[in-house]
């Protein structure tokens, strides 16, 4: 088991390596080069020249690459052009933001898609099963901030009910203890802070969970038709094993495995979903702030926030991959 | 008794089906008759004909040109007319002036273009990426894959994002981005499928006839794995119309602000929501339905496709 989560790590190095060449390259790529984007709209082409010169992109390629590429490894990833803090900073100042929306639209995706999935199976082709069928169709074709701005019209804009913004209410007296608004009420027993912090969520959440959800309901349900009807389970019912005992232990935990896999695949698109509803929603985690630098140019901010979000995808995919041992013995044996 | 007695004859299942599922032999026949037979392909094939015939014939259908802002007398700072409060603009007007009908009409010629511009760059460059890894395998299939396997750890959605960063605020970039975001998907899919065929019985099979490896790529394994990619084409159209939407959103449309375009109305109707949510509602809509028609063909052809299903 270790063994392969060492190769598997291994392997990501290579992906991550390569990836950090696309990404100098990217930059490389822009319209009139880094020194352009640095600039903004003092680009003048003595501005250019100069900060060419400071700061080496000029230079043979290879070795600029080499170059960003040591000090990438130390943990320099540069600074922001619009904030002028470090990247990294940044970022940590903005990912427990996002770890909690996308942890809170994974509990509602996962919370109401396998149980609706596992239903419209079990009711194969009756209302219930082709209105799930039909909601999920309309959940993977909507576009995401489009039912953003549905959920915070109605919500926000007509009833009134939810906030529309940020992460927390301004008037709110809460102490930050690990930027996760929500753990952070828990801790310090402010409760009151905790709750304002997940109203908060509520509305993004519902929005970024949509795609995950109607997937989810799609996978379960297909996984469940198809294990349902095997001989296995009909050999079950004949020896007459409880239902329960066919249930849970038959059909769903044979059906949870496509189904693990679409969750965890979801989970890193979550990510990318967050881009667009952060924005809708101006909440303050890694994808609103992502959406601001892509517009200005600001490429240390993407380069540096592309790759930790690549690293997180393919994290979650291998943390994926090792619960499917503990799903299916058959797994672990190979 | 005989050992063949023994045997009881194998009933066919469904038999008055099968022998009409076998009246031809041709895989697309079957797969054209299987998704006739299938309502949610009627309902996205009628989608996505009206949408095309929308999209094309929108210069006679839409009652002013792309840029024209025919209402702007009516423009109040505080209020728009909405759906039905003046008869020349049965759905109201935006913030420019511009009658909302004909700019559905125009956005769908927009959506068209960006959709299948898109989707055949893609396509072209995950064929030919994913045909050249298969056909060569090998260090060239390796190195080809890697770079796949790279582009697809970023999500796709930033992928795009980041090219059309490179390539400029312009329509054309918006297409190019989305499409390039898709070759790593087509690429896989096409070699993936290829090397699945390659290795099955039926090509052995007819390798053991003595059938030559052209006759057998034409024949075999070229139309065999085409589908997945034509699903997967369809299935992008969906995407490429979303996406573009999300790119405008954020600001990577390029082009004039006033552009017929569904995503860069519903952007701008972000403003007045409070006021006039039918700028939201109306080309919201009309993105997810085309959307979904292109989702229920692509899906109803997969269905078609799948040799599972097929087989019963």
């Amino acid at each position: 088991m270790l063994r392969t989560i060492g190769k598997r790590l291994l392997l990501l190095i290579p992906t991550l390596f390569g990836l950090t060449v696309l990404l100098f390259f990217w930059v490389r790529a822009l319209p009139g080069g880094p020194a352009a984007a640095l600039l903004g709209e003092r680009a003048t082409p003595e501005a250019i020249e100069r900060i060419n010169e400071a700061y080496g992109f000029n230079r043979p390629l290879p070795e600029q690459y080499i170059t960003w590429l040591g000090r990438l490894l130390q943990g320099d990833f540069g600074n922001s052009i619009e904030t002028r803090r470090p990247v990294l900073e940044e970022f940590a100042n903005r990912f427990p933001a996002t770890v909690e929306l996308a942890v809170m639209a994974l509990i509602i995706a996962v919370g109401i898609g396998i149980p609706l999935g596992y239903w419209a199976a079990r009711h194969h082709g009756r209302l219930i099963d082709h209105i799930s069928v039909a909601g999920s169709l309309v959940g993977i074709t909507i576009p995401v901030f489009f039912l953003a701005f549905i959920l915070k019209w109605i919500f926000a804009v007509q009833l009134g009910w939810l906030p529309s913004t940020g992460r927390q209410d301004r008037g709110v007296d809460a102490t930050h203890v690990t930027g996760f608004y929500v753990l952070d009420g828990l801790l310090t027993g402010e409760l009151d802070a905790s709750l304002n912090a997940i109203v908060h969520l509520l509305l993004p959440a519902i929005a970024l969970a949509t795609i995950p959800l109607a997937i989810i309901v799609r996978i379960t349900r297909a996984s469940v038709l198809e294990v349902v009807n095997a001989d296995y389970v009909r050999t079950g019912r004949a020896k007459g094993i409880a239902q329960s005992t066919i249930r849970n232990r038959f059909v769903l935990r044979n059906a949870m495995l496509p189904v693990v896999t679409t969750i965890g695949l979801q989970a890193g698109l979550l990510i990318s979903g967050a881009v667009l509803t952060e924005t809708v929603f101006a909440f303050p985690g890694i994808g609103a702030f992502l959406a601001g630098a892509i517009f200005a140019r600001d490429f240390p901010v993407l380069q540096g926030f592309v790759l930790f979000i690549a690293l997180s995808y393919a994290l979650i995919n291998l943390l994926v991959d090792i619960s499917y041992s503990f799903i299916d013995p058959r797994v672990r044996i190979q | 008794m005989s050992a063949a007695e023994a045997i009881p004859t194998l009933p066919t299942p469904e038999g008055g089906d099968q022998t009409h599922a076998r009246r031809s032999g041709s895989f697309w026949g079957d797969v054209f008759r299987r998704v006739r037979k299938n309502p949610a392909a009627w309902v996205g094939a009628v989608v996505v004909l009206a949408f095309i015939l929308v999209a094309i014939l929108a210069p006679l259908l839409a009652p002013y040109p792309e840029l024209a802002t025919p209402g702007r007398e009516y423009l109040r700072p505080t209020s728009l007319p909405g759906i039905g409060e003046i008869p020349e603009f049965p759905l109201g007007i935006d913030r420019f002036g511009g009658d909302v009908v004909s700019k559905l009409i125009w956005g769908a010629q927009a959506s068209l273009i960006i959709g299948v511009v898109s989707t055949l760059f893609g396509l072209v460059g995950g064929m030919v990426l994913g045909a050249i890894a298969g056909a060569f395998g090998g260090w060239v299939d390796t190195v080809i894959m890697r770079i796949v396997d790279i582009l697809l750890s970023v999500p796709h959605l930033l992928l795009a994002v980041s090219i059309a960063a490179i390539l400029g605020r312009t329509p054309l970039a918006v297409m190019i981005a989305i499409g390039v975001a898709q070759i790593p998907i087509f690429a896989r899919l096409l070699r993936s499928s290829m090397l699945q065929q390659r290795e099955s019985d039926y090509v052995l099979a007819a390798r053991t006839l003595g059938l030559g490896t052209g006759r057998i790529t034409m024949s075999h394994l070229l139309p065999n794995s085409v589908g997945p990619v034509i699903v997967q084409a369809t299935l992008t159209l969906a995407t490429a119309v979303i996406d573009a939407a999300a790119l405008s959103f954020l600001g990577l449309g390029g082009g004039r602000p006033e552009t017929a375009e569904w995503g860069r109305m519903l952007t701008y109707a972000q403003a007045e929501l409070a006021i006039a949510p039918q700028l939201a509602f109306l080309p919201g809509i009309c993105i997810m339905i085309t959307a979904l028609g292109f989702t229920l063909l692509g899906e109803a052809l997969r269905e078609a496709m799948d040799p599972r299903t097929r087989k019963r």
